[in-house]
């Protein structure tokens, strides 16, 4: 029978190291269920067992997801042992883990980390005199010098077969005789072998065993209040210290720490520096430059690696997609399916795979510094300014990514801890213009009389939209999430194990390549579907029957809804809105086609047919406002859809960006228009006062949760 | 009440007493700020807010607004 080991251990112990070592390549990724948290399991190498890497977590209290996911895991399917990691440098907080998991009451074993810094540094630890004191097996090991991992493996073995429950760690007189109490009350009703962890928690007064035993706690309290007086002390507390207070008698008699060096350690010395008062913020600049423009930037003088590696690549598919259509035109491949291949699937997913090399580039530098430890930094630094707009520090790099390309920048919201403020970052970050509306931008400022402006309108807009979103979404009670505080271990730093590193970009690029092959893939033989066939299902001739086409049809009717934004009843805008959700470069492509009759049209010939088609600036700016803000790509869909985990919530996400995009362009339109005299509709602006009163509205309410968040922070 | 917002960069003080309610608190205790435990207030972030201090050994940082629930000596 395949015996399940479950890995538990604290945030920054080398679980991650430990669990590669164990499993090798053996590794699947998922999502445990309900959150956005990576489930990882695979099969211990050399043995008939399976390894459950749960999240990182301090405690088991449910004060974050990640606590409430593994304690329902342990609780529900019940592993036959668990391999608990503690970092030995850091011993006192990790052991507090430990002594919850041993209230499990399920066979476990202690791989004690790290040992090779520890006796780096001249410490010492006699590890048999913590097992002989918690009676369990604690293996003290190395997971990134590979030491005593076979050692490990045999111990829990050992422990799973044996199904040797480790003893109770036994606290004073008065707190055995409360949680004594506490078991005969919780007898029958929760699983026997966790009771002892449920007694503790129903002293703590746990809301989640409060709410799955109801009443329990009342007929224990005159028990709990006799403790709580006589430790002049709330019952939680109690039991917190109570459980520091055994681990710091074990951890003093255990270790033998070497003096010190005066000036701190050489992490405190860097840190000294990193988070200094005065260049501590210069240095984050100066950190942030260096990321931009080694992945991102782009300009006449100067092109960044990432930026030359996807040029590069553009121009290696393009001739791929050009011999591929040569050698169609040879072999008399009919006209529909070269037409999929090439100027579907091909210019689909090859404008999305194009990214690839940006992005490899982008998260080798993010995954180095959050190696390195540096990103718990920035989140210690940034965190004053973005507590503004309730969100914290760690919601800055999505932000940045996101004006290189929206999916890597979705995907990298997800180091962010606090499950509401990932959610929200990952909505936003697409407001942020990514380098795919770079066409659309150039072709606006053209049509508007090349008005460097529009630049600095769409940056800036799109930071207002983050801040704007911050605010008020947090208002709504699915994002309102737990009270986030800003608790948060700020690990020493440490070199980066090139085997992490690598395996990090791997894990990423192949998410990102498997959306292009997938979604995109699926998407872009839809859209080209659309622009090709009438409802009929006869090919056309793009560059002349367009407007017989299904898009042009269907941009018809939507048509409709961007009157009131200026556009009048134009399909081929409303069809360019669609083919953009495939990738935004196509907004100014499928113009080309249809104003201009060449998707190869020059972005100076569209801004031209742009101005003619819309008649005045304020319309243009309108139709820029909603392109430039509303859905993005597929691709980043998908993204979203990654972080959000239903496609209910993605689909909600979609419709608030479309939804605050019309607002922004009809107000633009309405406002913008009256100052330079174009005739406005009486409905536009109905509608634009009607869209300033929500906004304003949602923008000053009284955030109904924001009284919970404080009283609680 | 002295808190631990009271205690400038570089001093120490021990632990009296916890405030403040819920989840938030409970974190504060699991991270192993609890009665009678030694903390060290190491620095300041630029902008004035978050605070870094040493407790059992490693670094954690956390706001003024929850510093001010832990009250010391």
């Amino acid at each position: 029978m395949t015996l399940t080991i479950a890995l538990a251990g604290n945030p920054n112990c080398g679980k991650t190291t430990l669990f590669n070592a164990l499993t090798g390549s053996s590794q699947r990724v998922g999502n445990w269920p309900g959150v956005t948290i990576d489930k990882k399991v695979g099969r211990i190498r050399g043995c008939d067992a399976e390894l459950v890497d749960l999240p990182g977590i301090y405690s088991l209290s449910p004060y974050s997801p990640e606590e409430i996911v593994s304690r329902n895991y342990i609780v529900n399917e019940k592993p036959d042992a668990i391999i608990n990691i503690v970092d030995a440098t850091n011993l006192e907080r990790n052991l507090y883990l430990s002594l919850q998991i041993i209230d499990m009451g399920i066979p476990m074993v202690i791989a004690m980390n790290m040992m090779d810094e520890v006796e780096k540094a001249g410490d010492h630890i006699d590890s048999d005199l913590i097992a002989k004191s918690f009676g369990i097996s604690v293996i003290p090991i190395s997971a990134a010098k590979k030491e005593n991992i076979d050692k490990l493996v045999g111990a829990i073995m050992d422990a799973a077969t044996s199904r040797k429950v480790p003893p109770h760690v036994i606290y004073d007189d008065t707190i055995e005789s409360t949680a004594q109490e506490a078991e005969n009350a919780l007898k029958g009703k929760v699983p026997e072998e966790n009771i002892r962890f449920y007694a503790f928690k129903l002293i703590d007064d746990d809301p989640l065993v409060n709410e799955s035993v109801p009443g329990a706690r009342e007929s224990i309290m005159g028990s709990i209040r006799r403790m709580e007086e006589e430790y002049d002390d709330s019952a939680d507390s109690i039991i917190a210290d109570s459980r520091y207070r055994k681990i710091t008698e074990v951890v003093d008699a255990a270790v033998k720490r070497a003096p010190r060096d005066e000036r701190g350690s050489l992490s405190d010395r860097v840190d000294r520096i990193v988070t200094h008062r005065i260049i501590g913020i210069p240095i984050f600049i100066v950190v942030i430059a260096m990321v931009y423009f080694l992945a991102l930037y782009d300009g006449e003088s100067f092109t960044s690696p990432g930026a030359w590696a996807t040029g590069c690549f553009n121009d290696w598919f393009a001739e791929m997609s050009a011999d591929l259509s040569e050698w169609c035109d040879e072999n008399d491949v009919s006209e529909i399916t070269s037409g999929i291949l090439i100027d579907g699937i091909m210019a689909g997913v090859g404008a999305v795979l194009g990214f690839l090399p940006q992005i490899a580039i982008m998260f080798t530098l993010l995954i180095i510094l959050e190696e390195v430890g540096y990103m718990a930094r920035v989140a210690f630094v940034m965190d004053r300014i973005f507590r503004y707009f309730n969100l914290s520090g760690k919601s800055f790099i999505p932000l940045l990514v996101g004006t290189g390309c929206g999916v890597p920048g979705v995907m990298s919201a997800r180091t962010i801890e606090s499950e509401s403020d990932r959610r929200i970052t990952a909505m936003t970050v697409t407001f942020m213009p990514c380098s795919a509306k770079l066409p659309i931008i150039s072709a606006i400022a053209g049509a508007l009389a090349g008005n460097m402006w529009v630049a600095v309108y769409a940056y800036f807009m799109g930071i207002v939209l983050v801040i704007f979103s911050g605010i008020i979404l947090k208002k709504f009670k699915r994002l309102a999430g737990n009270p986030a505080p800003f608790i948060m271990e700020l690990p020493p730093y440490h070199i980066p194990k090139l085997y992490g590193v690598l395996k990090g970009i791997f894990d990423r690029c192949w998410a990102f390549v498997k959306k292009a092959f997938t979604v995109v893939l699926l998407a872009s033989v839809i859209i080209w579907f659309l622009c090709h066939f009438d409802f009929a299902l006869n090919y056309l001739d793009p560059e002349t029957e367009m407007e017989d086409s299904i898009l042009a049809t269907l941009g018809g009717y939507i048509a409709y809804i961007f009157i009131p934004l200026g556009w009048e009843n134009h399909w081929e805008l409303a069809a360019s809105t669609i083919t953009g959700l495939m990738a935004k470069e196509n907004i100014v492509a499928t113009l080309g086609v249809v104003l201009v009759g060449d998707s190869e049209a020059t972005i100076s010939s569209v801004s031209d047919a742009l101005a003619v088609m819309l008649g005045n600036e304020a319309a243009i700016l309108s139709f820029f406002s909603f392109n430039i803000f509303c859905a993005p790509c597929v691709a980043a869909i998908g993204a979203i859809h990654r972080e959000l985990d239903t496609w209910g919530a993605t689909g909600l996400a979609v419709l608030y960006q479309c939804t605050v995009s019309y607002c922004i362009a009809i107000i633009v339109y309405a406002v913008y228009g009256t100052i330079i005299g174009v005739d406005i509709d009486w409905y536009t602006y109905a509608l634009a006062a009607v869209d300033v009163v929500i906004l304003a509205y949602l923008l000053v309410a009284k955030d109904p949760f924001r009284q919970k968040r404080e009283a609680k922070a | 009440m002295t808190t631990l917002n009271d205690i400038p960069v570089g001093g120490t003080a021990i632990v009296k007493k916890l405030h403040g309610e819920g989840p938030v608190r409970r974190h504060i205790m699991d991270m192993g700020i609890t009665k009678g435990v030694r903390i060290q207030v190491c620095k300041m972030a630029p902008l004035g807010d978050p605070i870094e201090i040493t407790v059992r050994g490693y670094q954690l940082t956390l706001r003024k607004a929850d510093a001010k629930q832990i009250e010391v000596e």
